[in-house]
C-alpha cells in the first residue's frame, strides 16, 4: 500500500459492489458464521442456500459469511440484504428454512414473515 | 401414486374456457414436456375461481401463485421461469408484490435487543465478511491507520487517545493513552505491541467474537499503537481453544500483508510493522500481563512482580504495550471520529461503550454493547429480555472469578468501572452472569473459587494454599457441616490472600466470596446454623419427598431410582428412603404429576 489514494480506490470499488448501485436488483445473503453460529448449524444452512441457488440456476446472488451479531441464542442467523442496504434478518434457521428463504424471499420477493428475528425471538427454538 | 412437485390449476369455468383455457392447458403440456417436467408437474383443470373478469386464471401450488389474464403466449415464460427456475412471473401476479411496497422493518433492529444497543467495538461483527479485507476497507477500514500515518505525529495520536478517555477493557480499566505514553517515553532499540486475546473468564466471549467477526480492526489498531509508541513488531496472544478466531486472524494478517497494510513502508511513510499470532494453552493466569509475556518468551506462564511494568520492561525486556482485544477495537473509531465524539459517550470517568457477554438465567444469551452508565436493569430486562420462566432476578455476577455479585436491590446502578468497584465487584472483561431465585449464592461463590483454585499457577503461597483452604471451608458449609466461626475464617483468609498474592489472580480470587458475603450473609448463616439452602441447590442439605396428595401411585419414580430408594404399592403414596437416597433428582424430573418435592 503506497498511498491513501490506493486505499480509497479499494474502498470505493468495494462499496459500490456491496451497495450494488441503485439500478441493480441483486440481493446479498449473509450467514452468521462465528463460533456460535457454526455450533448452531450455520454450515448446513450455508450449504443449503448455495445448493438451492444452484438448482434454480441463480448465479447473481452473493452469499457470504459474517461474524456474530450478538444474539447467539437465535443462531443460525441469515440476513437478506437489499441493494438499498435494508435487511431482512432471519433467525433460528435450518437447512429447510434456508431453502424456503431462497424460494420465497430471494426468488419471489416475499419476506418469510414467520421466520424473521422478530417473529421467532420469543420461541425457544426447541431448546 | 405419482408424486408431483407442483400443480397447475387452470380455471375451467365457462368464462375462462371462453378465453382459451383449453389452449392454455395444451400449451402447458407441451412446454412441460419440452423441459422434461411432465412427471413432476401436474396440470389440473378446476372449477371457476370466481374472478372471471380477470380470467383466464391459473394458480400454481405449492407456492399458491395466482396468475391473472394469462395468455397462451405467457405459458412458455411461466414454465421456464416459475417451474424450472422457481421464479414467480411477477407481471402476471394478482397483486404484485405484497412486501415490496411496505416499509415494514424486518431487520434485526426491529427487536429490542438490537434497537437499544450502541455498537462501536462490535460495529462490524455480523455486518462484514471477516475473511474479506476489501469489505473491511469498504466500511472505512484502515482509514484510521492511513490518517495516523500520513497526518499525525505519534505524540498527537497518544494525545488523542488520552483525550478520548478510553480505558482498558481487559479488566483493570487503566487509561490506554497513558499506558501508550509511558511506553513511548521509554527509549529503546526495540519495542513491542501485544494484544491480549487470552480471554479466560468463564462466560466471557466478546474477544473471540471480535476476532472472529472483525479481525482487521485489531490489526489496524495495533499498527496505530505501534506507530504511537515507536514499535515495529506486534503479536496477538490468543488461546488455542479459539480455532476459528485464530484462523480468521491469520487470514486477515495474510491479506493485510498482501495489500501492504502491514509490512514495510506502509502508505509510503517509512513506517514498518510486522504482526504474528502466539498461541496460548488456555491457562487463566496467562491473561495476566506479565505471565502472558513470560509465556510468549517460551517459559511456563507465571507472573512476575511489578515493577518493572511492561511499559518499561516487557516482552524480551523491551518496552511493551499490552491491550485487550476490545480496547483495540475502539481505537480506529476514536481516530476517525475524534476524541470528543468518544468522550461524549458514557459517564464522567468511564467513556465509550462496553461489550457484555451475558449468560446464565437470561432469555437472550449473547453479546451486547451499551454506553457506559447504562443500568443493570436496562441491560438485563430491556435488552436481554429478562429472566425466563417467570423467576425472580436475584443477582448478577460481573468480572467473573475476579469480580463480585450485584444484588437485585442495586439493579438500578449505572454500570461503569467506578460504580462496580464501589459495590465490591469489578467491570472485569465484561462477563455478566445472571442468577435467579434458584441459584444458591454460597454455591456460586464456591464455583468461582473452584475455578481459581484450579487455575492458580502455584507460584505464590497465598494464592496456591490460601484459595484451597477457602474452598475447603466453602465445601464444608455447602455440605451441611458448617460450624460457628467458619464465615469469619473465610473473611480473614480472604483479606490476607487479597493483600499478599503476587498477581491479580490471587489478589482478586476472594472477591466472589467477599461480595456474596456482603450481600447474602444471611444465606451463608442459614447454611451454617440452620443447615438450610433456600435455593435448594446444596444437595446434602435437602430431602426429596413424595407429596402424598399428588402421588398417583404410578411407580415411575421407583422404576427410575438408581438406588432403589423408593418403594410403594397401589393406592398408597410412594415413600423415599432417605438413607438410600443419593439426591440425584431423577424422580423429580421423571414424575409426571409433579408429586416429588425438594425440601
Ligand atoms: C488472572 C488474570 C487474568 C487476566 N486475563 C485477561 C484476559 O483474559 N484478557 C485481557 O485482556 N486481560 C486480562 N487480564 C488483564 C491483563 O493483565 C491486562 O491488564 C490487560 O490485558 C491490559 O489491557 P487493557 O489495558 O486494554 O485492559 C488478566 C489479569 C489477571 C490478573
Amino acid at each position: 500500500m503506497n498511498s491513501l489514494e490506493e486505499l480509497n480506490a479499494i474502498r470505493d470499488k468495494k462499496k459500490d459492489e456491496l451497495s450494488q448501485r441503485k439500478d441493480s436488483q441483486n440481493l446479498r445473503i449473509v450467514v452468521g458464521m462465528a463460533s456460535c453460529g457454526i455450533a448452531a448449524g450455520a454450515k448446513p444452512v450455508m450449504d443449503a442456500i448455495i445448493e438451492e441457488l444452484n438448482t434454480r440456476g441463480i448465479n447473481d446472488i452473493k452469499v457470504s459469511m459474517t461474524g456474530c451479531m450478538g444474539i447467539c441464542r437465535l443462531e443460525p442467523i441469515v440476513e437478506v440484504i437489499y441493494p438499498d442496504e435494508t435487511r431482512v434478518t432471519y433467525a433460528n434457521i435450518d437447512a429447510e428454512k434456508a431453502k424456503r428463504i431462497v424460494a420465497e424471499n430471494i426468488v419471489n420477493g416475499q419476506v418469510c414473515t414467520d421466520l424473521t428475528i422478530e417473529a421467532v425471538q420469543n420461541d425457544d427454538g426447541g431448546k | 401414486m405419482q408424486l408431483f412437485r407442483s400443480h397447475i390449476l387452470v380455471c375451467g369455468g365457462s368464462s375462462c374456457t371462453a378465453s382459451k383455457s383449453e389452449q392454455i392447458i395444451k400449451e402447458f403440456d407441451s412446454h412441460l414436456k419440452a423441459n422434461g417436467l411432465e412427471n413432476e408437474v401436474q396440470v389440473v383443470k378446476t372449477g371457476c375461481f370466481g374472478l372471471c373478469a380477470q380470467g383466464p386464471n391459473i394458480v400454481i401450488y405449492p407456492e399458491g401463485a395466482n396468475y391473472f389474464r394469462v395468455k397462451v403466449e405467457d405459458v412458455k415464460e411461466i414454465v421456464e421461469e416459475h417451474l424450472v427456475k422457481g421464479k414467480i412471473v411477477k407481471r402476471l401476479l394478482a397483486t404484485g408484490d405484497k412486501n415490496e411496497n411496505t416499509n415494514e422493518d424486518y431487520s434485526a433492529n426491529s427487536i429490542e435487543f438490537f434497537a437499544r444497543q450502541m455498537r462501536i467495538a462490535l460495529r462490524n461483527c455480523g455486518v462484514i465478511n471477516p475473511e474479506d479485507i476489501e469489505e473491511y476497507i469498504a466500511y472505512d477500514g484502515y482509514q484510521a491507520l492511513g490518517k495516523v500515518l500520513t497526518t499525525m505525529t505519534p505524540a498527537e495520536v497518544i494525545e488523542l487517545v488520552k483525550k478520548s478517555g478510553l480505558r482498558g477493557r481487559g479488566g483493570g480499566g487503566f487509561p490506554t493513552g497513558l499506558k501508550w505514553s509511558f511506553a513511548a517515553g521509554n527509549e529503546a532499540p526495540k519495542k513491542y505491541v501485544l494484544c491480549n486475546a487470552d480471554e479466560g473468564d468463564p462466560g466471557a466471549f466478546m474477544d473471540r467474537s471480535i476476532l472472529e467477526g472483525d479481525p482487521h480492526s485489531i490489526i489496524e489498531a495495533m499498527a496505530i499503537a505501534a506507530y504511537a509508541i515507536g514499535s515495529d513488531e506486534g503479536a496477538v496472544y490468543v488461546r488455542a481453544e479459539y480455532p476459528i478466531a485464530v484462523k480468521r486472524l491469520q487470514i486477515a494478517i495474510d491479506q493485510a500483508k498482501k495489500l501492504g497494510l502491514i509490512g514495510k513502508d506502509i502508505f509510503g511513510t517509512g513506517f514498518n510493522f510486522d504482526l504474528s499470532i502466539r498461541l496460548g494453552a488456555g491457562a487463566f493466569v496467562c491473561g495476566e500481563e506479565t505471565a502472558l509475556m513470560t509465556s510468549i518468551e517460551g517459559h511456563r506462564g507465571e507472573p512476575r512482580p511489578r515493577p518493572p511494568f511492561p511499559a518499561a520492561k516487557g516482552l524480551w525486556q523491551s518496552p511493551t504495550v499490552l491491550n485487550n482485544v476490545e480496547t483495540y477495537a475502539n481505537v480506529p473509531q476514536i481516530i476517525l471520529n475524534g476524541a470528543e465524539w468518544f468522550s461524549n459517550i458514557g459517564t464522567e470517568r468511564s467513556k465509550g461503550t462496553k461489550v457484555f457477554a451475558i449468560s446464565g438465567k437470561i432469555k437472550n444469551t449473547g453479546l451486547l454493547e451499551v454506553p457506559m452508565g447504562t443500568t443493570l436493569r436496562e441491560v438485563i430486562f430491556d435488552i436481554a429480555g429478562g429472566i425466563p420462566n417467570g423467576k425472580a432476578f436475584k443477582a448478577a455476577q460481573t468480572g467473573g472469578p475476579s469480580g463480585g455479585c450485584i444484588p437485585a436491590s442495586l439493579i438500578d446502578t449505572p454500570i461503569d468501572y467506578d460504580s462496580l468497584v464501589a459495590l465490591g465487584s469489578i467491570m472485569g472483561s465484561g462477563g455478566l452472569i445472571v442468577m435467579d431465585e434458584d441459584n444458591c449464592m454460597v454455591d456460586i461463590a464456591k464455583f468461582f473459587l473452584e475455578f481459581t483454585v484450579e487455575e492458580s499457577c502455584g507460584k505464590c503461597p497465598p494464592c496456591r494454599i490460601g484459595t484451597k483452604r477457602m474452598l475447603e471451608i466453602l465445601e464444608k458449609i455447602t455440605s451441611g457441616k458448617g460450624e460457628e466461626g467458619d464465615i469469619e475464617k473465610l473473611e480473614i483468609l480472604a483479606n490476607s490472600i487479597r493483600m499478599s498474592s503476587l498477581c491479580g489472580l490471587g489478589q482478586t480470587a476472594p472477591n466472589p466470596v467477599l461480595s456474596t458475603l456482603k450481600y447474602f450473609r444471611d444465606e451463608y448463616e442459614e447454611h451454617v446454623f440452620e443447615k438450610k439452602c433456600r435455593a435448594k441447590v446444596c444437595k446434602e442439605m435437602l430431602k426429596y419427598i413424595v407429596i402424598d396428595d399428588k402421588c398417583k401411585f404410578c411407580g415411575i419414580c421407583a422404576k427410575n431410582c438408581p438406588t432403589n430408594a423408593i418403594s410403594g404399592e397401589p393406592k398408597v403414596p410412594y415413600l423415599i428412603d432417605q438413607d438410600k437416597c443419593i439426591k440425584c433428582g431423577l424422580c423429580e424430573t421423571k414424575c409426571p404429576f409433579d408429586a416429588i418435592e425438594r425440601k
